[in-house]
C-alpha cells in the first residue's frame, strides 16, 4: 500500500505570536517550528499503516527552504521519501496550495493520501479536500479511526452529528483528528537514516494570487483581570454582574 | 450587482441556529456602494422542501431545494452534485456556508471544483471595490488576518455566533425550485454506515450560547460532575482543556483551544483552568469570560471579565446552586 501524508511547518502551538512590522507576517525570533500537530498525526498513521500491511510513505511538504527540518523530522520517525515542493514566497490561498500539492501527487502511486485536518497557522482546514477534489478522490474528514483492509477503508468521522462510520474503496482521501494515532518520538537511528533518504526538491509554481492578505494585526485586547472577590463569598456578587451588567443569564 | 448564495444547514428536518445568521451576513453585504441583486437559498437533504418557507422568511429571494433520498446523511460526492446545480442555477459572486463540520467540507469543495477563491472561519464579511474582503482569525485566534478573495465568485465560510442573524418574517414568500441533481447512492463513493453515539440534542461547542470549561485543577474525572452540574444549571455545554483531554478524563471534542476547537460563546466559564497560551487562542473571542482559579496569578484571569480567586471545588457547588435558582 502506498501512502501519502502531506504535511506543513508551522510554529508550535505553545509560540507566542507577534504581529512583524510590515502587518503582514510574524515574527520569527524565538519561535520554534514544528510540524502541524494534525499532519503528525497522519504520519503516525501512515507509518503504522505501513508497519501492518507493508507499502510505502512518501511525505510531501510545501514551505520554505527551512522546512527541510520538519520534513527530516517526518523521515526520522520512519517516512520513506519526501517531496519538497520549495515556496519561494508570495501568498498562497488554499486554492493554489491545494493545486500545487496536487500537481505533484497527480502521477504517483497513492492508494491513501492523508492530510491533518486543518493547519494550526492558517486554520483553514480546506485544502484537504481541495487536493481530493482536484484529483477526483473520494475524501472523508475529521477521521478519528481508520482501518484498511481489502482494498478497503473504514473510518470513524467526527461530525456534528455523532460519529460517523464509512466505508470508502480505496484510492482515497482523509483529512485526520486527534485520537486516531500518537505521534511517535524518532529513535537515534531514524535519525541517522533520514539523512540518507530520498528528498526530492521542486520549485512551487508562483502563487496566482487569487487570494490577498491585506493585513495581520494582534487580536483586539481583552479588557479583563477584573476580580470579583474570593472564595464562595464572591459567589452572590458575580451572579449579580453576569445577570445585571453582562446580561448573559437571559 | 452583486449574487449571492447561501448554503442552509438542515439536519434532523429543521433549519440550524446558524441559518438566520448566514443569512444576516448575506443582507449585510449590500450597502456601501454595493447592490445585492437577489439572494438565493440552498436546501440539501431528506424532506428539507417544507423548509423552504423557513428560508423564505429569512428574506431568501429565492430558494433552490434539492431534497432526495441520497442526501440523508452529509457526503462531499453527494452534496458536491446538488451545489454544483445549485450554483450553476444562481451564478452567485459570494457562496455562504456556516463553518460546521459540513459546512467546513463542503465549501472547499465547491471552491476546488469551481476553481474559487475561498475564505475560511470569517468572522466579518463585506464587499470592498467588487472584492470579497473579510476577516478570519489565525494562529487559533493569536492573530486576526484582513483577507481578500478576488475569482468571480468567492466561497467563504462564516465562523457561527458571530454574524447578527437576520429576523424572520413569518409570511415573506419566495419563488422555490428543485434542483434536481440525479444524485443516487451510486453516487456516493463515501458510504455511511451507521452513527454511533448520536451527539445528544446539545448544541456542538461551536454554536453553543454558554460554555462551561474544566482544568486540571479539578484533580480527576470523578469530579466531573461539578463542570456538567453547572452546565446543566446555566443551560450550556461542557469543555474542557487540553490537558484534561491529553489525561484521558475527557473527549477530545469536547477540547476548547488551539488544537481543539475555537469558540466565541456568550458567556464562557472556566473552572480551573490556568489559561496556556493555546487555551487562551481558542475562547478569548467569547464575550463574557468567567474564571474560577486558587492562582491569582494565573493567566486566565488577564482575558477573565470575571474572576474570582477560590477552590474550585468550593466556589463552584454555591454557583451552580444560585444560577440554578435563577432559572427556575
Amino acid at each position: 500500500m502506498d501512502i501519502i501524508v502531506c504535511m506543513k511547518r508551522v510554529p508550535d502551538s505553545a509560540a507566542k505570536i507577534t504581529v512583524a512590522g510590515d502587518a503582514k507576517s510574524i515574527e520569527q525570533d524565538g519561535v520554534d517550528h514544528v510540524i502541524s500537530p494534525y499532519d503528525e498525526i497522519a504520519v503516525e498513521k501512515a507509518l503504522q499503516l505501513k508497519e501492518a500491511h507493508g507499502g510505502t510513505v512518501t511525505v510531501v511538504c510545501l514551505g520554505v527552504a527551512a522546512a527541510t527540518k520538519e520534513i527530516r523530522q517526518a523521515l526520522a520517525m520512519g517516512a520513506d521519501q519526501a517531496v519538497h515542493l520549495k515556496d519561494a514566497g508570495g501568498n498562497r490561498g488554499p486554492l493554489e496550495i491545494a493545486q500545487a500539492l496536487a500537481g505533484v501527487i497527480k502521477g504517483r502511486a497513492c492508494d491513501l493520501l492523508l492530510f491533518g485536518k486543518q493547519s494550526i497557522d492558517a486554520d483553514n482546514g480546506a485544502v484537504g479536500v481541495m487536493v481530493a477534489r482536484l484529483l477526483d478522490l473520494p475524501v472523508v474528514s475529521l477521521v478519528a479511526q481508520l482501518d484498511v483492509a481489502d482494498g478497503r477503508a473504514t473510518v470513524h468521522r467526527q461530525s456534528e452529528v455523532g460519529t460517523e462510520v464509512i466505508e470508502v474503496t480505496l484510492p482515497a482521501a482523509f483529512t485526520v483528528q486527534r485520537g486516531l494515532a500518537e505521534p511517535r518520538y524518532p529513535k537515534i537511528k531514524g535519525i541517522m537514516q533520514a539523512k540518507k533518504k530520498p528528498l526530492e526538491e521542486i520549485d512551487a509554481p508562483a502563487p496566482a494570487g487569487t487570494m490577498a492578505l491585506d493585513k495581520l494585526e494582534p487580536p483586539a485586547a481583552r479588557e479583563g483581570g477584573r476580580i470579583v472577590g474570593e472564595g464562595k463569598d464572591a459567589v452572590g456578587e458575580l451572579v449579580r454582574l453576569l445577570s445585571q451588567e453582562a446580561k448573559v443569564l437571559s | 450587482m452583486t449574487r449571492v448564495c447561501v448554503f442552509l444547514e438542515a439536519p434532523g428536518g429543521k433549519l440550524k441556529k446558524s441559518a438566520a445568521e448566514m443569512m444576516g451576513a448575506a443582507q449585510g453585504l449590500g450597502g456601501d456602494g454595493t447592490i445585492v441583486e437577489g439572494i438565493d437559498a440552498v436546501l440539501i437533504g431528506q424532506g428539507v422542501t417544507t423548509l423552504a418557507d423557513d428560508a423564505a422568511a429569512l428574506g431568501a429571494d429565492r430558494v433552490l431545494v434539492a431534497d432526495a433520498d441520497a442526501f440523508a446523511h452529509f457526503t462531499v460526492d453527494g452534496h458536491l452534485k446538488a451545489m454544483l446545480k445549485a450554483v450553476a442555477a444562481s451564478s452567485p459572486n459570494v457562496v455562504i456556508f456556516p463553518a460546521s463540520t459540513t459546512g467546513r467540507d463542503l465549501a472547499p469543495a465547491l471552491a476546488a471544483a469551481t476553481q474559487s477563491a475561498i475564505l475560511t472561519d470569517l468572522v466579518e464579511l463585506k464587499l470592498t471595490d467588487g472584492d470579497v474582503c473579510a476577516q478570519k482569525p489565525v494562529y487559533a485566534g493569536k492573530a486576526m488576518a484582513t483577507v481578500r478573495g478576488s475569482t468571480d465568485c468567492v466561497v467563504v465560510t462564516l465562523r457561527p455566533n458571530v454574524f447578527e442573524p437576520a429576523a424572520a418574517e413569518a409570511g415573506k414568500s419566495a419563488a422555490t425550485e428543485t434542483i434536481d441533481a440525479g444524485v443516487t447512492q451510486d453516487d456516493i463513493r463515501t458510504v455511511v454506515k451507521e452513527v454511533l453515539a448520536k451527539a445528544s440534542e446539545k448544541l456542538d461547542l461551536t454554536e453553543a450560547d454558554i460554555i462551561v470549561s474544566g482544568g486540571r485543577g479539578l484533580k480527576g474525572p470523578e469530579n466531573w460532575h461539578l463542570v456538567e452540574n453547572l452546565a446543566e444549571a446555566v443551560g450550556g455545554v461542557c469543555g474542557a482543556s487540553r490537558a484534561v483531554v491529553d489525561a484521558g478524563w475527557r473527549p477530545h471534542e469536547e477540547q476548547v483551544g488551539q488544537t481543539g476547537k475555537t469558540v466565541s460563546p456568550k458567556l464562557y466559564i472556566a473552572i480551573a483552568i490556568s489559561g496556556a497560551i493555546q487555551h487562551l487562542a481558542g475562547m478569548r473571542t467569547s464575550k463574557c469570560i468567567v474564571a474560577i482559579n486558587t492562582d491569582s496569578e494565573a493567566p486566565i484571569f488577564k482575558v477573565a471579565d470575571y474572576g474570582i480567586v477560590g477552590d474550585a471545588f468550593e466556589v463552584v457547588p454555591v454557583l451552580t446552586e444560585e444560577l440554578a435558582k435563577l432559572r427556575t
